[in-house]
């Protein structure tokens, strides 16, 4: 059952058929419905995930007829002219349909006609199943007509309680009664004229196969096709106006073995010698290389993922070299493709404090380059924070003053070090907000006291002492980054 | 470790103010590459007007101890020195991460004083794709510098291999800067070789560790001096190097007396 805020009242908006046989309704207040039924499972209704949801349901719907209509926020039109006979006919097309939904958890209501407006009052209106469609249309209440809450009030105290009632009067009547609505709702219903409707746009997967007659092992043949084949996808990007993320090279061997070869762009691209260079340094990166055995018998070129680009002005032939952002885009993917995504990183800021959680290393190839929110560093201060930190932290033996104090001196990799200056310390709490218990005395985690210090030489570390003395008996030290 | 001669430069007291010079407007020339000065009179002098855009500087660490200030120093110069806010890469060794630590971003900042425009770290499997995965990076002329980690002796990276980095920098105009961590200074096409380790910082209030200081030593210049030394600490609200032998006490302190050899000033009288 889901519920959404109308006015001032949290109103049921939507409810299953258990909620219904419970005698709840529509437009209940959710208070109402609490107080017949406390135990009752209410969710927050959230009409963007419907809407998507709804499309989703309608690209799956592809299946049935390539021309589908999304009926929000609760409906989707099937016109299945020409589809229905693949299925048997229409009865068994609308069982594939209801078992395919039902599959998915869904309850469906189901109705075919002659347009779609008809469909849509049968399926919402009718009692189904509908054998006669001319009488259940007839027999269908005047609120299927779709018209205002006014008119139909007004139809209803008339006496015309159906559309066959209204149907029966001249239509001059009716549009100087009740306006020009019901006349246009009674049409559509009927057939004598089409509603306006916006079917699904379907893109066809870029896909394109090159076959030869001969299979082909030479290595400058194979080049070609590419380059061929690389031509008709640029020439389709352009088209649609969409830039390649992602490409797929498929080798088909003529003893049934497959190589494929992916890329992917750090920016969506159409420019062909771009791409061959990416498979190129793909080709270049295998461990084993391309076995072409017999030789190939066709190769496919997918391009799975793609993104909007615009066209850009042509540069002048002679101004040097192209695109800064472009040229950096174009090292990203050229290094992501030979050493793998992983390999090429860019640091982004995280939402903590614990100095370890503070960045991420993410992909350069999915993460394109955005500014680090970090606050700028206090005039006058030195740097606060080490250039090179360990994750773990690296135990250190300390030996300090006193127990609660700054260290004295510490051994780290085996050479005891003198600390002549030092500064803190820094008091680094643990997040008890994120482990479990953590709100309990002692649950969350050790507190961490850091020191900046200096030896005898100068090299400059941050080490932490992992838990206070009220916290544990013997707190353990750690060396946890280095300064320049 | 090398012993190398210790000449202390001349201390020039007018350094401390001096802004920054500009860039000269010349293309980078294979003839007259363009100079990034350091702001330290004495070393911009002995480079000959400033480092060398558009070439190779390799950077020791005195002692693989050093390293921490070594790759400091290097980010110095890429981030403040050579890059003007361009995009550097930082290229390093998979092993390298987990024996020297995680480059930090707030580290960087903090170090720096501003971040480049973009940052971008690449994590080669081996030394040959690591000099493969820096010559491509040379070739992207859109970036201020490329930073090259190499840790170990790295045979790999020979005089061939360093002519052919530097052609590829040469022809972008785009610096590489050779980390080099517990390597021997070995022949190789770079412009200059300096030895860097820790040097103890000029004390904050409260004993508290100051900016950062580094030793330096020119060990070769392949047109110029070399052999030269100088401790250097950075400024960071500046953004310059200063020359820290400039606020280093002259005569030693007595423990009883003032530092000054200024007047005493006396309270005022209470009565």
């Amino acid at each position: 059952m889901l519920h959404a805020r109308q006015g001032n009242a949290l109103r049921l908006v939507a409810l299953d058929a258990a909620a219904a046989r419970l005698g709840l309704a529509r437009g209940m207040t959710l208070a109402d419905a609490r107080a017949r039924h406390p135990d009752l499972a209410a969710q927050e209704h959230d009409p963007a995930a419907d809407a998507l949801w709804l499309e989703q349901l309608g690209q799956d719907c592809i299946r049935f007829t390539p021309h589908v209509t999304l009926l929000p926020p609760d409906g989707i039109g099937l016109d299945i002219t020409g589809t229905a006979h693949l299925f048997g006919d229409e009865a068994a097309l609308a069982e594939r349909v209801e078992d395919h939904c039902a599959a998915l958890g869904l309850t469906v209501r189901s109705a075919c006609a002659g347009t779609l407006a008809a469909a849509r009052a049968l399926a919402r209106h009718a009692p189904l199943p509908v054998t006669d469609e001319a009488a259940a249309i007839r027999a269908l209440p005047v609120g299927a007509l779709g018209l205002d809450a006014e008119a139909t009030r007004a139809c209803l105290r008339a006496g015309l309680k159906s559309v066959g009632d209204l149907a029966a009067r001249p239509a001059a009547t009716i549009a100087a009664r009740f306006g020009m609505g019901a006349v246009t709702g009674l049409h559509r219903l009927s057939g004598d004229e089409q509603a306006p409707s916006t079917p699904l746009q379907v893109e066809t997967p870029l896909h394109f196969t090159r076959r030869f007659a001969e299979p082909v092992a030479h290595q400058d043949s194979i080049a070609a096709a590419l380059a061929e084949l690389l031509d008709r996808a640029v020439a389709a990007l352009r088209e649609r106006g969409h830039g390649g993320r992602a490409f797929r090279l498929e080798l088909h061997r003529s003893d049934g073995a497959v190589h494929a070869l992916e890329v992917a762009a750090a920016a969506p691209t159409r420019d062909p010698a771009r791409i061959q260079r990416l498979f190129a340094e793909r080709i270049g990166a295998l461990a084993d290389p391309l076995d072409p055995g017999f030789g190939y018998d066709s190769i496919t070129l997918a391009i799975p993922a793609v993104q909007r680009l615009d066209a850009a002005q042509a540069a002048f032939a002679d101004a040097g070299e192209g695109d800064p952002a472009s040229a950096l885009a174009e090292l990203v993917e050229q290094l992501s493709t030979r050493l793998g995504p992983g390999r090429i990183r860019r640091l982004v800021a995280q939402d903590s404090h614990i100095p370890e959680q503070a960045q991420a290393a993410l992909p350069a190839l999915t993460h394109p380059a955005a500014p680090l929110r970090l606050p700028a560093p206090a005039p006058g201060e030195p740097p606060l924070r080490p250039l090179l930190l360990f994750d773990p932290p690296q135990p250190v033996e300390v030996i300090a003053e006193v127990p609660d104090g700054p260290p004295l001196r510490f051994r780290w990799q085996r050479k005891l070090l003198e600390v002549r200056r030092y500064e803190g310390p820094e008091r680094i709490a643990a997040e008890w907000w994120r482990r479990r218990g953590g709100e309990a005395p002692g649950g969350g985690g050790l507190t961490r006291d850091y020191y900046r210090v200096e030896d005898q030489r100068g090299r400059r570390f941050w080490i932490f002492r992992h838990g206070l003395y009220t916290e544990r008996a013997d707190p353990r030290w750690f060396l946890h980054g280095l300064f320049a | 470790m090398n012993i190398v001669p210790v000449i202390r430069t001349q201390r020039d007291a007018s350094v401390m103010n001096v802004p920054r010079p500009e860039l000269s407007l010349s293309l980078p020339d294979k003839a007259a590459p363009l100079r990034c000065p350091t702001g330290v009179a004495s070393l911009d002098a002995a480079l000959g007007g400033g480092l060398a855009a558009g070439r190779i500087h390799e950077i020791h660490a005195a002692e693989p101890d050093d390293g921490a200030s070594a790759a400091g120093f290097a980010a110095l110069l890429a981030a403040g020195v050579l890059g003007r806010g361009k995009p550097l890469v930082w290229l390093r060794e998979r092993g390298a991460v987990r024996s020297s630590g995680i480059v930090q971003a707030e580290g960087l900042l903090e170090l720096c004083g501003t971040l480049p425009r973009d940052c971008l770290f690449v994590l080669a499997d081996d030394a040959p794709a690591l000099l493969r995965a820096g010559h491509d990076a040379l070739r992207c002329a859109d970036l201020g510098a490329v930073l090259l980690e190499a840790r170990g002796p790295m045979p790999r990276l020979d005089l061939t291999a360093s002519r052919r980095l530097l052609l590829a920098a040469e022809r972008t105009g785009v610096t590489l800067l050779l980390l080099r961590i517990g390597a021997q200074p070995a022949p190789s096409a770079a412009d200059t070789r300096w030895a860097i380790s820790a040097a103890p910082s000029r004390a904050l209030p409260a004993n508290a560790p100051g900016a950062p200081t580094f030793d330096l030593a020119l060990l070769r210049q392949r047109a110029g001096p070399s052999g030269l030394s100088w401790r250097l600490e950075w400024n960071r609200d500046q953004r310059i190097f200063q020359d820290a032998a400039l606020f280093e006490p002259v005569v030693s302190v007595p423990a009883d007396r003032p530092a000054a050899g200024g007047a005493v000033v006396s309270f005022p009288n209470a009565a």
